[in-house]
């Protein structure tokens, strides 16, 4: 298995080589579409809605680059990948850029021959457990009986922790999600793990959500970001800029709703960011009012975790912005 | 001296027929309790859940369970049919991938009939499958431009399941053809296709057409995900098809085919004219049974990300507003997988029946 892997890799590694022959943002403007890579459904993140349009934090990634290349937010186009299919559609050039909750790692930003542009949401592997059980701490949770998935990150957290702590837990492993979940919910086990993420989404969509608290603990780092290929530092620049005019806008205070009366300001820093001074667009590749696009047709990063992620019941976090308590910081646009 | 005449036959009133049929003996008795005690408990339940507590319309699936505990929540249905149906199609132009839909029915209708089976109906399919591509992709006479990752649901379903079929039957009949070929190049090279691809699952072909075929293409030039799936499906099928068709060649008896020789026909003739009707028709049983297989299989594209009926409706109850309806949906989609199947095995009963009410079924009886 291993060596088919590596093989898989070796050959996935020489594809990506070729694909670089040519910048990926001329291909892009050629073609006339960002081919963006997307989690085939994930509430929150990327999921179509009744009329079958894609809609999410990561969707909102890839109109965003649409909007900055284009000036057109619309010029995206979907692939939906699953989990062992996203690698090598970005390494054989089948999608200009994945935008799919994929957690940054060295591993995978070196020997896959990837590059993460950056952190669009801050994740974590937590624990859920039934209110009635009165758990405040994950150190209370010696010898309970914990409901995960087999195979993943997830199972090894989990143990780590729980040695490093010297504590001892009976895992429930189930394979499929909605049966693990129907374990933790007829209480065949204490406690369910994964991403908080996870956590609450599924938590949001019971009768009582209030039934179940998540734990403060929170025992993993999973920085999610977009992805692009090796070797294209133009292409790299767009989309990480992309991103980044989200977050800067947000702390800027400028929104979808009042980035036209912006214009008229005489802040500075408002005047470069909308390109009215300033020659960012030009630098990138793009047109000057790559920034005034995104945040005009997309909205900053706060009003898309608005949109998608609190009405699942997530809080900010530390996803919120550096001045606010979070993490979520912008290298300074100028 | 009146002959006593026989007593004329009873017809079994209600009581005598129950007493065949369901009261024969003590086992039969038990077996009839069990089965009566099992509908009455279970029966009035389940039309309760799928009918009259059920709730047609609401705004998400928490205010559809408010309303009804113990009933069915087909306002789930009802908010997503046109998700499930036709995918990420663009909303505006749904009416596209319905009438190919609609397409679809007609031309299998037309396909079913016997009085049809001319050989204009092979144009008229041709005619039909250029229509379904011009309204799927449009480009032309006015429609917009819909590039095939934004197909899918039923539609999607019926393009992978007709597709697979039109083209791996032919296939099939080739490569049957050639494993029983005298040519040893032709012969050994269908034994190590048939075999080759039925030693694999369908999943690993579709992963290798999905994820693999992709990196060995030259850059710049990718050949989209539908097509590497439906040719994977297309192989795959084949293989399996070709099988059974082998079956049917060999049931012929050799004198069908000496006489075939005798009377100086050539070998295409012999085998178009000759030996294939009788072949094909003795292998209706297990060819409707691998289209139907096929016609399932397709729901096999979602581990590549194809929004298929199955996955569009997995990805409708992953929106948390609708979570926890799954039985209703899996429910819906079982009834829209059973809709087919079973059309295609009562027809291949029927197409049974009528086949060996003809001159050749009544020929081969006699050999």
């Amino acid at each position: 298995m291993k060596r088919i892997v590596r093989l898989t890799l070796g050959i996935a590694l020489l594809g990506a080589g070729a694909v670089h022959a040519q910048g990926t943002l001329d291909a892009v403007q050629k073609k006339g579409f960002v081919q963006c890579g997307t989690n085939v459904g994930l509430a929150g993140f990327a999921q179509p809605d009744s009329r079958g349009a894609w809609k999410g934090l990561d969707v909102d990634v890839c109109r965003a680059i649409a909007a900055a290349v284009f000036g057109d937010a619309t010029k995206v186009r979907y692939t939906p990948t699953t989990a062992v299919q996203r690698f090598p559609a970005l390494q054989s050039g089948e999608v200009d850029v994945l935008s799919r909750n994929t957690t940054w790692t060295i591993t995978r930003d070196t020997s896959l021959g990837f590059n993460f542009v950056g952190v669009n949401y801050y994740d974590g592997q937590g624990f859920m457990v039934p209110k009635k059980l009165n758990v405040k701490s994950a150190k209370q949770l010696n010898g309970a009986t914990i409901c995960v998935q087999p195979g993943t990150t997830t199972e090894l957290n989990l143990s780590d922790y729980f040695r490093a702590n010297r504590m001892t837990f009976k895992p429930v492993v189930i394979e499929k999600l909605e049966e693990t979940l129907n374990a933790y919910y007829s209480g065949r086990c204490d406690v369910f793990t994964t991403d908080v993420s996870g956590l609450v989404s599924t938590r949001g969509s019971r009768p009582n959500p209030a039934d179940h608290v998540i734990l403060p603990e929170v025992i993993s780092k999973e920085p999610l970001g977009p992805v692009v290929r090796h070797g294209d530092d133009r292409w790299f620049d767009i989309v990480k800029w992309s991103l980044y005019a989200m977050i800067e806008a947000e702390e800027m205070g400028l929104t979808s709703k009042n980035i036209d009366q912006a214009s008229a300001s005489k802040d500075p820093a408002v005047q470069r960011f909308i390109g009215a001074t300033g020659d960012f667009g030009k630098m990138l590749g793009v047109d000057n009012k790559w920034a005034f696009n995104i945040i005009k047709q997309v909205g900053n990063y706060g009003e898309s975790f608005e949109a998608n992620l609190k009405p699942l019941g997530f809080e900010r976090g530390i996803n919120e912005l550096w001045t606010k308590g979070g993490i979520m910081y912008a290298p300074p646009l100028r | 001296m009146s002959a006593v005449l026989p007593r004329p036959p009873v017809l079994p009133g209600p009581i005598e027929w129950l007493r065949a049929n369901l009261f024969s003996n003590i086992p039969n008795a038990l077996l009839t309790v069990v089965a009566l005690y099992l509908i009455w408990r279970y029966l009035p339940p389940f039309v309760n859940w799928v009918f009259i507590d059920a709730i047609w319309r609401a705004p998400s699936s928490t205010a559809c369970r408010a309303a009804a505990e113990a009933g069915a929540c087909w306002a789930f249905i009802d908010e997503k049919h046109r998700f499930i149906l036709f995918g990420t199609y663009p909303f505006e132009e749904h009416w596209r991938p319905g009438v190919a839909t609609l397409l679809f029915l007609a031309l299998y209708a037309v396909s079913a009939m016997r009085r049809f089976w001319r050989p204009w109906l092979a144009l008229v399919w041709l005619a039909g499958l250029a229509l379904i591509g011009i309204l799927m992709w449009g480009g032309v006479f006015g429609l917009s431009y819909v590039e095939n990752e934004r197909w899918g649901g039923l539609v999607l379903t019926l393009i992978l399941a007709t597709f697979g079929i039109v083209f791996a039957f032919p296939l099939s009949i080739l490569l049957a053809l050639g494993r029983r070929s005298e040519m040893p190049v032709v012969r050994s090279f269908c034994v190590i296709y048939i075999e080759l691809i039925r030693g694999v699952p369908l999943i690993s072909l579709l992963f290798m057409a999905s994820v693999v075929m992709p990196l060995f293409l030259p850059s710049g030039v990718t050949v989209d995900k539908l097509l590497r799936a439906q040719i994977a499906l297309i192989l795959f099928s084949a293989a399996y098809l070709a099988e059974v068709v082998r079956g049917g060649l060999q049931a012929i008896p050799r004198g069908q085919y000496e006489a075939a020789e005798a009377l100086g026909l050539s070998f295409g003739k012999r085998t178009v004219l000759i030996i294939l009707p009788q072949a094909l028709k003795i292998s209706i049983p297990p060819l409707v049974n691998t289209f139907i297989g096929l016609f399932k299989d397709t729901s096999l594209v979602v581990i590549i990300g194809l929004f298929d009926l199955l996955l569009a409706l997995k990805t409708a109850i992953n929106e948390p507003a609708w979570s926890g309806v799954g039985v209703e949906a899996y429910l819906f989609a079982s009834l829209v997988y059973f809709a087919f199947c079973y059309a295609m095995s009562q027809y291949s009963q029927r197409l049974e029946r009528d086949l060996s009410r003809g001159p050749v079924a009544r020929a081969l009886k006699d050999t």
